[in-house]
């Protein structure tokens, strides 16, 4: 097990270094930076100055070694938009957004899960059709759309959340909802999935010749062994809903991460762009190693490799 | 007194399939019944519909199903799953795959005893511990640890007899157990079943296709063909005077040591098991029966060749004359 753990914190931290290195050249290669920093107004002189005050005029590995220099000192560079280091713009913004995605994951496992258990339990009845059909619906319905519905009959009509901005924990719920919505037709198929595989097994009619009890049998021995996949796409729609938070944020003015990276793409606010896309990166490979970790925790024949 | 007698049980299916068509069954205390057949004659299902472990779609009906006199053909899920793993237990096919691989084999075993006998963590791991030790498993510490991936099939066709006979159940339904396993570790499991019930008392009903693993094991056989026992009698009686041409059949398809000259060919019975509806009339092998004629297509009454030798063949006499 140890070994399987360092193997993977390994790997994960090979594929940061990757990660790093693309996100520094994407930005470096896009386009002359000191001219979009320098304005549209600006001399040749001025941009000059921006070039040599940035140090692009230096050669592309010297640059590059600054920066990750840097970087290791958690130091992301300033934004000139804010005119504030990049790093604390972002340890201000990143809360939000983790707790949006948060309340958007549990959300979504605590409906999709159950769902899916019901659906597989029901297989072929009308129930499990039904399940089926609103798995569809929330799978089809855009969630801008979902959003603005919401606003007008909960928010506006109803008045029982606040549409926009955070004033107190109320202002998660509703794009909380709204970024569980998209993950809850695949949480829930998943699930449905592995525990009709899991209920037509071979140890899931031992468990039942056993004389183990109904919620053993449903919770214990197949729900474990449906588990696995639903882990790993969960940790998935996790990342989806940091990066989805660009759209959700903006809707409900929230000022998160999402807010900030929106404001920044629209502006060539290329430091920020550059720290959001490594964050965003970064938190993928974290959970894409919690979900490795929680998997070998589930199915002890993974702890081998 | 029998610890296990099932009485007319029947299963259809939603297709319309008759998988068991009025079955009867008795087994005794300490005793081991043999119910062999091709694959696809019904064994499995029987078991199911005796252990009420039937999918969904399946319709059981049955005079009587009585477990230790107590008729279970109409007890409740409740209560069923109260006896199931206390007074009847199951053993399968499939070793690799009957054993959850999420959990270890000290969890999987313990769970039953906790379940039947209420019993704390540490006294059923102890409890386990004992059985695993009964079914010949060295050192038991270290097994109880492991996960079934870790264990070879037959360890693993040792720990399901050890879960199964966790809480001392008067009946072991043990459907094909050794036909997943290499020739040596079959021996040795049928070994085990035997020292086992010397041991306990306990009554095996054994689920073959396997007629060698019957002479071996069986006090008495029950030839189950197209969802019907279509000959039953003590292991003596059906070896030394089998009545029914299916009976024939597969003892002519198995190699009798010493019978059996070099370049002699088996005779296997050509054709495969029918699949039975309610518009079935007649004897079910009628059509891979080198005997048959149209009498075989009206509804076949049953005969006796002396005490419990019971089979379903009109013909039968001329069988014997042909054989002798
Ligand atoms: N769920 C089912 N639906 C329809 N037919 C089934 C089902 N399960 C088993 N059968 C049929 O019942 C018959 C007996 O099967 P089974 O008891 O598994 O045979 P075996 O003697 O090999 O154990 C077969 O013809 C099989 O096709
Ligand atoms: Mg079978």
């Amino acid at each position: 097990m140890i070994r399987f753990i360092l193997r993977r914190l390994v790997l994960a931290f090979a594929v940061f270094l990757i990660v790093v290195t693309v996100s520094f050249l994407l930005t470096r290669l896009s386009g002359d930076l000191a001219v979009s920093i320098a304005g549209p107004n600006a001399t040749a002189e001025d941009v000059a100055t921006v070039r040599a005050r940035y140090g692009f005029d230096r050669p592309l590995p010297v640059q590059f070694a600054v920066w990750f220099g840097n970087l290791l000192h958690g130091d992301l560079g300033t934004s000139y938009l804010y005119r504030e280091p990049v790093a604390d713009l972002l340890a201000k913004r990143l809360p939000v957004t983790l707790t949006l995605g948060a309340v958007g994951l549990v959300l979504a496992v605590l409906v999709g899960v159950p769902l899916g258990i019901a659906a597989a339990v029901a297989n072929g009845s009308v129930w499990d059709r039904l399940i089926g059909l609103v798995g569809l619906v929330g799978q089809a319905m855009p969630s801008f759309w979902l959003a603005l519905l919401m606003m007008i009959w909960v928010g506006v009509y109803w008045q029982l959340l606040p549409i926009s901005g955070l004033d107190d924990w109320q202002g998660y719920v509703m794009p909380g909802i709204v970024l569980a919505a998209s993950s809850v037709p695949v949480l829930m198929r998943l699930t449905r999935a592995g525990m009709v595989e899991a209920l037509a097994s071979d140890y899931v009619r031992t468990a039942r010749a056993k004389g183990l009890s109904w919620a053993s049998v449903l919770l214990k021995h197949a729900l474990r062994n449906a588990a696995m996949p639903v882990v790993t796409v969960a940790a998935v729609q996790f990342g989806f809903m940091l990066g989805g938070s660009v759209v959700i944020e903006s809707i409900f003015a929230l000022h998160g991460m999402g807010f900030l990276a929106w404001e920044a793409i629209s502006k060539g606010d290329f430091a920020v762009v550059q720290a959001v896309v490594l964050l965003l990166a970064t938190i993928f490979i974290l959970l894409t190693l919690i979900a490795d970790l929680l998997n070998a925790l589930i199915d002890p024949r993974l702890r081998i490799a | 007194m029998s610890v296990l007698a099932v009485q007319d049980l029947r299963v259809g299916f939603r297709d319309g399939t008759l998988a068991v068509r009025g079955i009867s069954l008795d087994l005794g205390h300490g005793e081991t019944l043999g119910l062999v057949g091709e694959s696809g004659c019904g064994k499995s299902v029987t078991s199911l519909a005796v252990m009420g472990l039937l999918a969904r779609g399946a319709a059981r009906t049955a005079a009587g199903i009585r477990l230790a006199g107590e008729d279970i053909a109409r007890a409740s899920e409740r209560r069923m799953a109260q006896l199931r793993g206390d007074r009847i237990a199951m053993i399968f096919q499939e070793p690799m795959t009957s054993l959850n691989p999420a959990y270890t084999v000290g969890d999987q075993l313990s769970e039953v005893y906790r379940r039947h006998r209420g019993a704390g963590r540490l006294q059923a791991r102890d409890r386990a511990a004992d059985l695993l030790a009964r079914v010949g498993i060295a050192n038991p510490g270290l097994r109880l640890a492991q996960y079934p991936h870790e264990l070879s099939g037959g360890l693993r066709q040792r720990v399901m007899i050890a879960m199964a006979l966790m809480c001392e159940p008067d009946v072991l339904i043990a459907d094909e157990p050794t036909t997943a396993l290499d020739v040596t570790v079959q021996a040795q499991i049928l070994r085990l079943l035997q020292d086992l019930q010397k041991e306990t008392g306990l009554a095996i009903l054994l689920i073959t296709h396997d007629l060698g693993v019957v002479a071996r094991m069986a006090d008495r056989v029950s030839v189950m063909y197209a969802g019907e026992i279509v000959e039953s009698g003590t292991a003596e009686a059906l070896f030394g005077r089998p009545m029914h041409p299916y009976t024939r059949g597969l003892l002519d398809s198995i190699p009798v040591p010493g019978k059996l000259r070099p370049g002699d060919q088996l005779k296997a019975i050509p054709g495969t098991v029918p699949r039975i509806t309610a518009a079935f009339r007649g004897c079910g092998f009628r059509d891979r029966c080198g005997l048959a004629d149209r009498g075989c297509e009206d509804t076949i009454m049953p005969r006796e060749e002396g005490p419990q030798h019971r089979y379903l063949c009109r013909l039968s006499s001329e069988l014997q004359g042909q054989a002798s």
